[in-house]
């Protein structure tokens, strides 16, 4: 664990009118992801180790969990004078924008490098999943892109999720996830005593189902069936189709393969965060039959540096749940939300291993309800396990 | 012809205008959005939780 000081209190005014952030430029560091296959390229040439095509798992699974140990926490929250015009800062959202570029010319790079026929099959699983990566974390640059108004900003949000062939997850997530957060109903919040491995195909079934649900109803108000051009859902996995294909029929069949694992994994990687920021919590139902609103105790939070850097604040998730428009470089650390024992990176890697997950989470969880397991939202079939 | 406005994003249903993307076509009533419809913006409120803006 971090030792690294806590220092959220909030600066004097003097301090106010000459606030700079001190992230701002760290955010330029999120783009070293979507260039992971060049990176990949690189390194095997550097180094002549064909194993480098692993590079992208090797950076999320095992150097950005280090990274969280090693540079620590930061909970200082921007003075709330100055949000406002950091939001309006235009710098941050290109930070966001450079990433999809980038994200497409490494997947024609990993394509072709697929195609030429100079490796392997095992160093083009490697470069797969080191696209992977890529597809994956691109999915939490359309998150941040598609919670926002403008419509530049939503189109390039499903540009975003093309390459993961998860474009109703742009639907899901906004009408679907942020509005019954933390409840059994939410396919994307994880229940205590639920694995990892349990949940994926709980969230993958259920976000898709659930995601055309809210379209339908949608076009049904405005008068169209579900099966309408103006269908977000199938216009987003159109373009999903025009780019796969387009890539087959440049580089050949040889590619489709690797094209459909980078998808996989990709979505996998988006689904395995969704499994850590709500798990076990839960909106109570009030008298009326309606949920409790969603509030700071409703998600799992982390300071770590280096997965906020990653991520754009994503792990500010409750005031991303209490503001989901507010664009990341204005998130802010909610002194009474629960903590994560270390950023989502190394949180990935224990939710993979459902038993060590248990053991740090569950305890955690318990805590933070003081010992009343019956308070959080529990796996049915694992309710026996906790003597529920 | 009122506006009612989210109170956390601040997206604002005119019913002048109605909102095509959700289906209601200018002109539809307030009291014609069903009760269970959420902002489309952030998802947080309900059109129960909506304040009326005052001209």
């Amino acid at each position: 664990m971090s030792t690294a000081a806590i220092h959220d209190a909030p600066p004097p005014a003097l301090a106010r009118a000459t606030w700079r952030d001190p992230k701002r430029y760290l955010w330029l560091l999120g783009l070293v992801v979507p260039t992971l296959p060049f990176i990949a390229y690189g390194l095997v040439h550097l180094t002549g180790l064909g194993a480098m095509w692993f590079f992208g798992p090797v950076l999320v699974f095992v150097i950005f969990p280090l990274a969280d140990l090693a540079v620590g926490l930061d909970p200082a929250n921007p003075p709330d004078d100055a949000i406002k015009a950091l939001e309006a800062d235009r710098y941050y959202r290109w930070c966001t924008y450079a990433f999809l570029p980038i994200q497409y010319a490494g997947l024609v790079f990993a394509c072709w490098l697929w195609s030429n026929g100079q490796l392997s099959v095992v160093e083009s699983v490697g470069l797969a999943l080191t696209m992977a990566m890529v597809s994956g974390v691109a999915i939490n640059t359309a998150h941040e892109l598609g919670h926002k108004r403008a419509s530049l900003e939503r189109n390039l949000s499903k540009i975003a999720l093309a390459s993961s062939a998860y474009g109703h997850f742009f639907i899901e997530h906004n009408r679907g996830h942020h509005v019954r957060v933390a409840t059994p109903e939410d396919p994307a919040s994880s229940r205590l005593g639920e694995s990892f491995w349990a949940f994926l195909p709980r969230t993958v079934v259920g976000s898709l189902r659930s995601s055309w649900e809210l379209e339908r109803e949608r076009l049904r108000r405005g008068g169209s069936g579900a099966w309408s051009g103006r269908n977000d859902i199938l216009r987003a996995w159109a373009m999903s189709v025009v780019l796969f294909a387009a890539l087959t029929a440049i580089f050949g069949l040889v590619v489709l393969p690797y094209l459909v694992l980078q998808a996989v994994v990709g979505f996998s990687l988006l689904e395995v965060v969704n499994y850590l920021e709500h798990y076990g919590l839960l909106r109570h139902k009030r008298e009326d039959g309606r949920y409790e609103r969603c509030a700071p105790h409703h998600s799992w939070n982390s300071n770590n540096v280096a997965s906020n850097v990653l991520l754009y604040h994503l792990q500010r998730h409750s005031d991303h749940h209490a503001n989901p428009t507010r664009r990341y470089q204005a998130l802010r650390h909610f002194r009474e939300a629960p903590q994560l024992p270390t950023g989502y990176a190394g949180m990935i890697v224990l939710a993979y291993i459902p038993p060590l997950w248990r053991r740090v989470m569950d305890r955690r969880l318990s805590e933070h309800y003081g010992g009343e397991l019956s308070l959080a939202n529990v796996h049915p079939r694992a309710r026996a396990r906790y003597g529920l | 012809m009122s506006r009612f406005r989210c109170p956390v994003c601040d997206y604002t249903y005119d019913e002048a205008r109605g909102e095509a993307r959700e289906g209601f076509a200018p002109g539809t009533p307030w009291r014609e959005v069903p009760d269970d419809w959420h902002c489309p913006d952030c998802g947080v409120r309900d059109k129960v939780d909506f304040e009326e803006v005052e001209e």
